[in-house]
């Protein structure tokens, strides 16, 4: 077995990129272990639980959230730590206080861990490289949300068996979705096939650099697919702006029942909600059998409990991390 | 002013219009007075350059901001101040005190706000600050979309006989963006903008300057394919100009990963392809001056995220320099780059100077084109947002003569 701090060497979680395949896929089996912790009745009553007991873990939301808040407050106490939520809009950001000046002062305050999300890509790095806590990017602008990807991996590996050699078919609003780049860097670096699919308004400038196949026919894209992974299209965005309207949105990439045909008969359906239900996903797939998107949300929790976990064990003096 | 005087620079390497040779350069009063085999008057204080390069000093088109001891540390002795103050350069008075602040040192020659407050609406008085001082007229920062006004701006200009600076994006695709479309901009995920929109812009205000027939000058040209127009706009007689930065010479966009925001410039930096069209752009004569943009930001402004930062570099310490480094490449001659340094910007100012010729003022600067140096932001005299903190380069200025008189 490799020493603990060797086989994450990493001080944050600012993105899926410079993780290496081996470091991923250590984050997915240290999160299994918390998923079937998370279904047994008797939490809280095994010791191992409380691991962040005694350790502040602040969830600093320059953004408005309130799922992946929920989802990491969540997760530290289920662990133990004392959680504390810091959102913008009690904060002194809107005072005029730099970002920077915001990250020293939550550092002075000793947290352990901090939980970041915020509206501009590479703000999470900036704190990152100010403070001397850990550092975990719950979203930064339209750059990298790692723990989604994560457990979009997670829900993959567990419903499908494996990551590797799956066709992964990420459709909707790319360009502005820090969702989709987290995804395809995950997904490509564990070797899954992976196509993009979006009108060319809404698709980032030389995505294929990354790895993947593009598609602005959504029929085609299906053809043969393991996984249908859906993205939010943001109202604001669909009229006119990018897309003429809701209905012409859906009548070219709305995942109806009609088109799930085209993916594999045991095809996966995921979203990383808020879903526009009636827009890019019918409710007849989001709460059809194929549909993994509530077990997306149960593997975040546990996802972000492996996260919390990891990046505070060199703090925690944890045999082999330390 | 002392009474007059005789100084000769002797054993130099002169960089002339055509050539460089080694030889003498007489200075009396201020002027030149004779430049190549010179007989040195008695009386005459001499200098000797040590076999070292005498160069005209650098006449830095389109800066941000007076510094003078950055210019100073960069043998620059003119400058050509953007409209970006504040206030605005778009009122006599404001003008003609922005002509004088670097004095005796650093002559400032302003361009004047070519609309009221740069908004881009009304035409502003150029006839009064051309008065007060001003050399030129420009857009500034920005872009004007209206290409009424546009028309309108350089009918008038032309009118005065006033060149025209104008920054050419086309703010209906770059509003917002920070970053060139490409891999680094997808990867950072960074709001980005084609790099057509310089091009497009390029193309109108050619037509405009070439139907006005006044005289523009495309402060930053950056691209292939805009290089391509103002080529064959040159080739039809077209008065234009144009220029560029060493950051685009020298960088892509390969320099903003990992969100460094010193390599956060307007226009953004381009791919390599782009780049390598600047170089070649430098050495078939396309691009006529090479300038520092210099633009100081503290880390108030740049320790933000990406997008959140002020774009500029800071560049007057670092112009010589990363400008020596197109020589070391051979993309070309030393005396072929301080025209563009120095000659083709004194021009597009309308001023008699740049040169090394008899009868000029003696602005003179003093160069070793071998001194190692690694460029050091945090030594810098105001900001150090430098994209290239850490370079090791060669070319250091030695001294630096404003009308004869050391600084």
């Amino acid at each position: 077995m490799i020493a603990g701090g060797a086989v994450f060497p990493h001080r944050h979680l600012t993105g899926i990129e410079g993780l290496e395949p081996h470091e991923i896929a250590f984050l997915l089996d240290e999160a299994e272990h918390w998923v079937e912790a998370n279904r047994q009745h008797d939490r809280g009553q095994d010791r191992d639980w409380a691991r962040l007991a005694g350790l502040t873990q602040i969830n600093a939301f320059f953004e408005n959230s309130t799922r992946t808040l929920l989802s990491f407050e969540i997760a530290g106490k289920r662990l133990g730590a004392d959680v504390v939520n810091m959102h913008a809009a009690q904060s002194s950001v809107k005072k005029g206080e730099t970002l920077i000046d915001t990250a020293q002062t939550l550092n002075a305050m000793r947290a352990d861990i901090l939980v970041i999300r915020h509206m501009s890509s590479g703000a999470v790095k900036l704190i990152a490289d100010k403070v001397d806590c850990a550092v975990l990017n719950a979203g930064d602008g339209r750059h990298e949300h790692p723990t989604q990807a994560l457990l979009d991996a997670l829900t993959i590996r567990r419903r499908r068996g494996r990551i590797e050699g799956q066709r992964v078919v990420i459709c909707g609003d790319l360009l502005h979705s820090r969702v989709a780049r987290s995804n395809i860097l995950a997904l490509t670096a564990l070797a899954a096939e992976v196509r993009v699919c979006a009108p060319s308004t809404l698709m980032p400038p030389a995505v294929e650099r990354m790895g993947v196949t593009r598609f602005t026919d959504f029929d085609a894209a299906l053809e043969g697919a393991d996984v249908v992974m859906m993205l939010r299209l943001q109202n604001e965005r669909m009229d006119g702006g990018y897309v003429p309207s809701p209905r012409e949105f859906r009548l070219r990439y709305g995942l109806t029942p009609e088109r799930l045909k085209r993916a594999k008969a045991d095809a996966l359906v995921m979203h990383p909600g808020p879903m526009n239900r009636g827009i890019e996903i019918d409710s007849a797939v989001a709460d059809g059998p194929q549909s993994a998107i509530t077990e997306q949300v149960a593997m975040g929790v546990a996802v972000r409990m492996a996260c919390l976990d990891v990046l505070t064990r060199r703090a925690r003096g944890v045999e082999g991390w330390a | 002013m002392s009474q007059a005087q005789n100084i000769a620079f002797t054993n130099a390497r002169l960089v002339l219009a055509d050539r460089v040779e080694p030889g003498a350069l007489l200075v009396r009063d201020g002027v030149i007075a004779g430049v190549g085999a010179v007989d040195v008057p008695a009386d005459a204080d001499r200098f000797d350059c040590g076999g070292k390069l005498l160069a005209p000093g650098i006449v830095d088109f389109g800066v941000f901001s007076v510094d003078r001891e950055a210019c100073r540390r960069g043998g620059i002795v003119r400058v050509a101040l953007m409209p970006d103050q504040r206030p605005v350069l778009d009122d006599p008075g404001v003008v003609q005190r922005a002509a004088l602040v670097g004095r005796p040192d650093l002559w400032i020659h302003p361009i004047a706000a070519a609309t009221r407050g740069l908004m881009g609406q009304d035409l502003a008085e150029m006839a009064f600050c051309v008065e007060a001082g001003a050399r030129a007229v420009g857009t500034g920062r920005r872009w004007i979309a209206d290409s009424g006004v546009m028309a309108k701006l350089f009918a008038y200009a032309g009118d005065l006989g006033l060149t025209v600076v104008t920054h050419a994006e086309d703010d209906g695709l770059t509003h917002g963006a920070v970053a060139t479309d490409g891999e680094t901009a997808t990867r950072l995920g960074l709001p980005s903008a084609p790099a057509v929109a310089e091009a497009l812009a390029v193309a109108r205000d050619l037509q405009l300057a070439e139907a006005s027939g006044a005289r523009l000058h495309l402060r930053q040209v950056t691209t292939a394919a805009a290089l391509d127009l103002v080529r064959a706009a040159k080739r039809r007689g077209v008065a234009v100009t144009c220029g560029i930065t060493p950051a685009h010479l020298h960088l892509s966009d390969i320099a903003v990963s990992d969100f460094r925001t010193f390599a956060h410039l307007s226009p953004p930096l381009r791919d390599d392809a782009d780049r390598r069209a600047c170089l070649a752009a430098i050495a078939d004569g396309t691009i006529d001056i090479l300038s520092s943009g210099h633009d100081p930001h503290g880390p108030e402004e740049k320790r933000l995220p990406f997008a959140d930062s002020s774009a500029g570099m800071a560049g007057a310490e670092t112009l010589l320099p990363l400008a020596l480094m197109l020589v070391r490449d051979g993309h070309c001659s030393l005396d072929r780059l301080f025209q563009l340094l120095a000659v083709n910007p004194a021009r597009a100012l309308g001023l008699d100077t740049g040169r090394l010729a008899v009868g000029l003022p003696a602005d003179l600067l003093l160069f070793d084109d071998r001194a190692p140096v690694r460029i050091a932001g945090d030594a810098f005299a105001s900001a150090g947002n430098t994209p290239f903190d850490g370079l090791p380069v060669e070319g250091k200025a030695l001294r630096l003569w404003k009308g004869g008189r050391a600084l």
